[in-house]
């Protein structure tokens, strides 16, 4: 389908993307275009500006800095897959970067779009706020940080200003850690998704498209410090959830499979 | 309108675009490449996949000022003349089309797989081509011309 | 050394290859303007008035409502049985009747301009009760034609029930089944321009498999003269059953002539999902009754269809289901019934397979419940059903003579390339080790009909001025490569080079009368076409040649290995087609040398046996399908190469309706699943390889032997891919299952099973 009319500016650094959004309450970012694109089709979307961040490319990086790792915002799904730092130090990223979408996908997506766009079925999103990310953002007044725990505040809505840029996320070194999901078909989103990792001495555990916003599940994550085997602290995976029924499975199917994916992921590490 | 500079197939077009003009729109009607087809709208089944600097994208979710200055091959950038492409050479000898609709987008996606993996196993290949969809030849002889063409060195 | 069975690539390729393909949306069709349709939200719906005034505001753009249309109805088809008071308004004039109904049409001058005024159409709906499932619908208590006064479209069998049906029977068992609704989704979204000719002639390019009986269709309800009509169908991406005439190709003939201007239309995929007809959604009831020791004495089948909102060939594929419910068996007595009614849904028209993937699906899910009941091997339970390979010709209770068969044949190949022992040994191993993934094995035997109604096909063959041929058929391949296969026959008969021999189709100024290609029928019929008018061309050029040697007609013979004429035992003087055809132009003969045949069949049986090996994980329900093994006999191949080709593609989407896809709407008649992403058309990520076997027995009822094969691997994949999974799930005393088959309707029915 063909989308509604829009104007298009391109950016040529954080700072004018930033102004640039500051024209219009209905300007947006575009980065890969993979979330924006599709709804502009359909016309669910109707920006009146769209700012092309995609050429931005001194925000495509991975870099290690300490004990963290820093991801540029504008980094594609296919470059997460194939970095080698990640691959080493954490390496659920790059193997849930690896089964978003199709390669197409992954060639054009971007990490800081996937997040930003505050997608409850995001990965990327969900393995962020598992991690206790920071995520390192541009607006008119200069930078802040702001924590996973405070970014994700509900369907499509984050803690991002209207004229603010995600322009990096900082992750932790993990020393173990997995993502496991269960798809209808290959190239689907997930119905559920279940990140897990051991971040210095505690084991972190995050659910997919199980609630309005990526959800840490704190009573698995409690249960665990307490000395419960991972089955025992699975089965706490979707207290305090309520995941929603759509085509891809029922609300208690969903509560189900964190059960079994939490089990499994905990098993892994 | 804005206008952009795309290189495609080699050949430097310029076109006066809307901002909203799909890439696979502007190398289908302005520019009369009309091997690129369009076969979903919501990003599913990879008819209209290009290369873009290289790599596999969906042309229908690309805006054409988002291709502004960079490369586009199509498939009518594969031949040489009237030699076919090792990739187009693999796909007619096993079989791989029938009503030759996904077939562009499913080559242009080969090739980009190729060039990431020159020796895929059978699994990589079928998530290679996880973004194109097919509803004629159930897939078989698609996964066995990706194979022939990465034999013969693509 | 014949071309015939030989797997020759195919002369089409290179077009497609170099994109080049020639599909309606890719032709040059100079002024013409875009039309695009305003749709029904609404399921059901009075439509109490239309405002376009401020979609016409925008610069050279027109609004047409149903007030405007002065032709029509479209349909329904006249078929024997079916409820001819439901047609359907090319635009809603008064009520839409599903969601996607066409309530407005939108001129304008480019795609973009449509797609911005199609939303400034203020239509006032009055919402009304809906009638979405077949059940309630069948209780006609919301009517969607009041005035017709129910909303059964058609019935076939008797609703009256032997009750001494299942008499001797030991054992008794009934279930139920669902063959769901499907799309067709071709890849090719549809597409139609049409243009007013200086000479009031219209010109209109469909993509559709039935040129010849669109025109017929097209002409009839706007009350034209067919002669005043030339459809072509260049390039076609796919059918699958479903691009046959529908109102979008009307109504871009209506508007050319209307508008005097040329017109084009191209649907989006989104619209596709809910304008382009759907595929089975026959609800299934059956009882199976037979002895201990495994022999099947009776079967009843209750057939409930949904129809959709408009009568087409769906409501009339219960008469399909019923023909071959017997399946591959010697049942003595069978009875079904059935009721095709209609819904506030997309209307259900054919879709690969077209009845009888129904048919099979209920036989099979009733021989395996009946081999469960008494304890018995189900492979076990076949062999003591099958109708034997002496039998043939073999009526069934059911009223079909099947024409020739070896089913227990077909069985024995696939389980030998299964491994089915190893299998059933691999399947112990995982049992006794009790881990969360096993494996479940599914067979199914099956039957199909190809060429149901003995239609017939028009075939012509020209000898051109150089020496090579074309062929003039009536068929429209649309991906099944009559282009190669075709010429194959045609070569085969006249003794020329395959690279001689062109065939030609789609134009119905060109060719001169045809059906087109749906049911499985093109080989044995256009291909028997083919091949009769050939010889007939052969029979022409030995009158000739006999004319030229001053010889007796009887004494010519062609030697095909060759390609040359001469008289018999004398190798000189000799002609090849090329002097022939010289010759004959320069005499003003070479109009001689061209012959048309019309042939009709009758129905043949394609039949096989396929075998399903899936993997469960029974802790999160998803099942993983590790092997399908493919026979599929359709009589003598061709080209056994483009056989395959159909057994892959048939075989992907029997998978995929057992384990993927499903168009569902919710109770309002909203639909769900209206886009790729929602519904489940799977990947080759999805999918595995296929181990597709060929076996051949020719039938007696044509010359080349040839049955079909297009629709086959639909046949047997589904029940294969059901029975695996609920033979995984044996052990956890799951004994039904809905299709799709997903995650969680396995987990759930794990549970019940439980409790």
């Amino acid at each position: 389908m063909i989308p509604a009319a829009f104007e298009y500016e391109r950016a040529g650094s954080v700072d004018e993307a930033v102004s640039l959004l500051g024209r219009d309450e209905d300007a947006k970012l575009l980065a890969g275009g993979h979330s924006l694109i599709p709804m502009l089709r359909l016309r669910f979307a109707r920006p009146s500006l769209l700012v092309d961040v995609g050429r931005l490319d001194e925000l495509r990086y991975v870099r290690e800095d300490g004990d963290r790792i820093a991801i540029g915002a504008l980094t594609r799904h296919a470059e997460l897959v194939r970095d080698p730092v990640l691959a080493k130090h954490c390496a659920l990223i790059g193997e849930a970067a690896a089964g978003i979408g199709d390669p197409q996908v992954r060639h054009r997506g971007t990490i800081g779009g996937s997040v930003a766009h505050g997608d409850p079925a995001s990965d990327l999103a969900t393995i962020v706020l598992t991690l206790d990310a920071d995520l390192v953002v541009r607006g008119p007044s200069g930078e802040r940080t702001i924590p996973a725990a405070e970014f994700f505040s509900g369907m499509f809505v984050t803690a991002l200003a209207h004229q603010e840029m995600l322009t990096e996320i900082r992750v932790p070194k993990v020393s173990a850690g997995a993502y496991l999901r269960v798809k209808r078909r290959a190239q689907d989103w997930a119905t559920v998704g279940v990140a897990a990792a051991r971040v210095g001495g505690r084991v972190q555990v995050g659910l997919t498209s199980m609630g309005a916003t990526p959800l840490r599940a704190r009573s698995v994550e409690e249960s665990l410090a307490g000395g419960a085997s991972p089955a025992d602290a699975a089965a706490h995976a979707a207290d305090g959830t309520q995941p929603r029924s759509d085509v891809s499975g029922s609300g208690e199917y969903r509560a189900h499979l964190a059960q079994v994916l939490v089990r499994r992921a905990l098993e892994q590490l | 309108m804005t206008r952009i500079a795309v290189t495609v197939n080699g050949s430097r077009q310029e076109a006066d675009v809307e901002p909203r003009q799909l890439l696979v729109y502007l190398l289908r009607e302005q520019l009369g490449l009309k091997g690129t087809n369009v076969g979903c709208d919501t990003s599913s089944c990879g008819a209209c996949t290009v290369l873009l600097d290289g790599e596999s994208v969906k042309s229908c979710t690309v805006l054409a000022v988002q291709a502004d200055g960079c490369e586009v091959t199509t498939v009518e950038g594969l031949a040489d003349g009237a030699e076919f492409h090792t990739v187009q050479q693999a796909f007619h000898e096993q079989h791989a089309l029938q009503c030759g609709y996904c077939t562009p987008g499913f080559m242009m996606a080969t090739v980009s797989l190729l060039k990431e993996h020159p020796d895929p196993s059978e699994e990589e290949i079928r998530h290679g081509l996880e973004g194109n969809l097919c509803r004629c030849t159930g897939y078989h002889n698609i996964v066995r011309a990706v194979q022939a063409a990465a034999r013969a060195g693509a | 050394m014949s071309i015939l069975g030989h797997r020759v690539l195919r002369k089409e390729d290179p077009r497609f290859l170099r994109g080049e393909g020639r599909y309606v949306e890719n032709l040059p069709l100079e002024g013409a303007l875009a039309v695009t349709f305003v749709r029904s939200p609404f399921a059901h719906a009075r439509i109490a008035g239309i405002d376009a005034s401020a979609a016409v505001a925008l610069p050279n753009v027109q609004v047409l409502t149903g007030a405007d249309v002065d032709v029509g109805p479209f349909g329904p088809p006249h078929l024997p049985g079916l409820e001819q008071g439901m047609g359907r308004p090319l635009v809603v004039v008064d009520r839409a009747r599903f969601v996607g109904e066409i309530v407005a049409i939108v001129v304008s001058e480019g795609r973009a301009a449509g797609a911005d005024a199609a939303e400034l159409v203020v239509v006032d709906y009055e919402p009304l009760p809906a009638a979405v499932r077949p059940a309630d619908a069948a209780k006609d208590e919301v009517l969607l034609f009041p005035e017709v006064g129910t909303n059964v479209a058609a019935r076939s069998g008797s609703p009256e029930h032997d009750a001494g049906l299942f008499d001797g029977c030991d054992v008794v068992v009934s279930d139920t089944l669902v063959s769901q609704r499907m799309a067709p989704c071709p890849l090719e979204p549809r597409s139609a321009a049409a243009e007013l000719g200086a000479d009031g002639r219209i010109t209109a390019w469909l993509s559709t498999q039935t040129p010849h009986q669109d025109r017929l269709g097209i002409a009839e309800t706007l009350g034209l003269e067919p002669s005043q009509l030339r459809v072509i169908a260049p390039d076609v991406g796919g059918g699958f059953g479903a691009k046959q005439l529908n109102v979008e190709d009307v109504l871009l003939v209506w508007l050319a002539r209307r508008l005097g201007r040329p017109v084009r239309w191209t649907e989006t995929r989104s619209e596709s999902m809910l304008a382009l007809p759907h595929g089975r959604a026959a609800h299934l009831e059956f009882t199976v009754g037979g002895t201990r020791d495994g022999k099947v004495l009776a079967y009843r089948l209750g057939i409930l269809q949904d129809g959709g909102a408009y009568p087409l060939l769906g409501s009339f594929l219960p008469n399909l289901t019923a023909l071959l419910s017997s399946g591959v068996y010697a049942i003595p007595r069978i009875e079904v019934e059935g009721r095709s009614v209609v819904t506030n849904t997309t209307p259900i028209s054919a879709f690969r397979g077209a009845g009888r993937p129904e048919a099979c699906q209920a036989i099979e899910r009733a021989l395996d419940l009946f081999a469960a009941e008494i304890g018995m091997d189900p492979v076990e339970v076949r062999r003591r059903n099958f109708i034997p390979k002496d039998a043939f010709p073999y009526t069934t209770a059911s009223g079909a003579t099947y024409d020739s068969g070896d089913y227990e044949g077909a069985l024995d190949l696939a389980l030998h390339a299964a491994g089915y022992e190893e299998l059933r040994a691999a399947q112990r191993r995982r049992r006794e080790e009790g881990g969360a993934k096993q494996l479940g094995i599914g067979i199914a035997s099956y039957i199909e009909i190809t060429n149901v109604i003995a239609e017939s096909e028009f075939g012509e063959v020209e000898i051109t001025p150089e020496g090579g041929a074309i062929v003039r058929t009536g068929s429209f391949s649309h991906g099944q490569g009559h282009e190669t296969t075709f010429a194959m026959i045609a070569a085969e008969r006249l003794g020329l080079p395959i690279e001689q021999v062109t065939v030609l189709k789609g134009d119905t100024d060109d060719i001169a009368r045809g059906t087109g290609t749906y049911g499985s029928k093109s080989m044995q019929l256009g291909g028997m076409a083919a091949s009769l008018a050939a010889d007939e061309v052969v029979e022409r050029a030995k009158k000739l040649v006999a004319d030229y040697f001053e010889a007796s007609p009887a004494d010519i013979a062609l030697d095909r290995a060759v390609g040359r004429f001469r008289v018999v035992d004398a190798p000189e003087p000799s002609l090849s087609w090329p002097e022939l055809a010289a010759r004959a132009a320069a005499d003003e003969r070479l109009a001689e040398l061209k012959a048309e045949h019309d042939f009709q069949g009758a129905p043949t049986f394609p039949f096989g046996a396929h075998i399903a090996v899936v993997e469960v994980d029974t802790e999160t329900g998803q099942v993983e399908l590790l092997r399908l093994v493919a026979v599929d006999d359709a009589g003598t191949l061709i080209n056994p190469l483009l056989a395959q080709g159909q057994q892959h593609g048939g075989v992907a989407t029997g998978v995929a309706q057992a384990l993927y896809e499903h168009f569902v709407y919710d109770d309002d008649g909203t639909p769900l699943t209206s886009t790729f992403v929602g519904y489940g058309f799977p990947s080759s990520a999805d999918l595995p390889l296929w181990e597709a076997i060929a076996m051949e027995t020719p039938t007696p009822l044509n010359a080349l032997g040839a049955k079909g094969i297009g629709e086959s691997g639909t046949m047997g994949a589904t029940p294969a891919v059901l029975s695996a999974v609920l033979d995984a799930l044996a052990p956890a005393g799951v004994r039904h299952l809905d299709m799709p088959v997903s995650g969680e309707n396995v987990w759930r029915a794990i549970q019940e099973a439980k409790a």
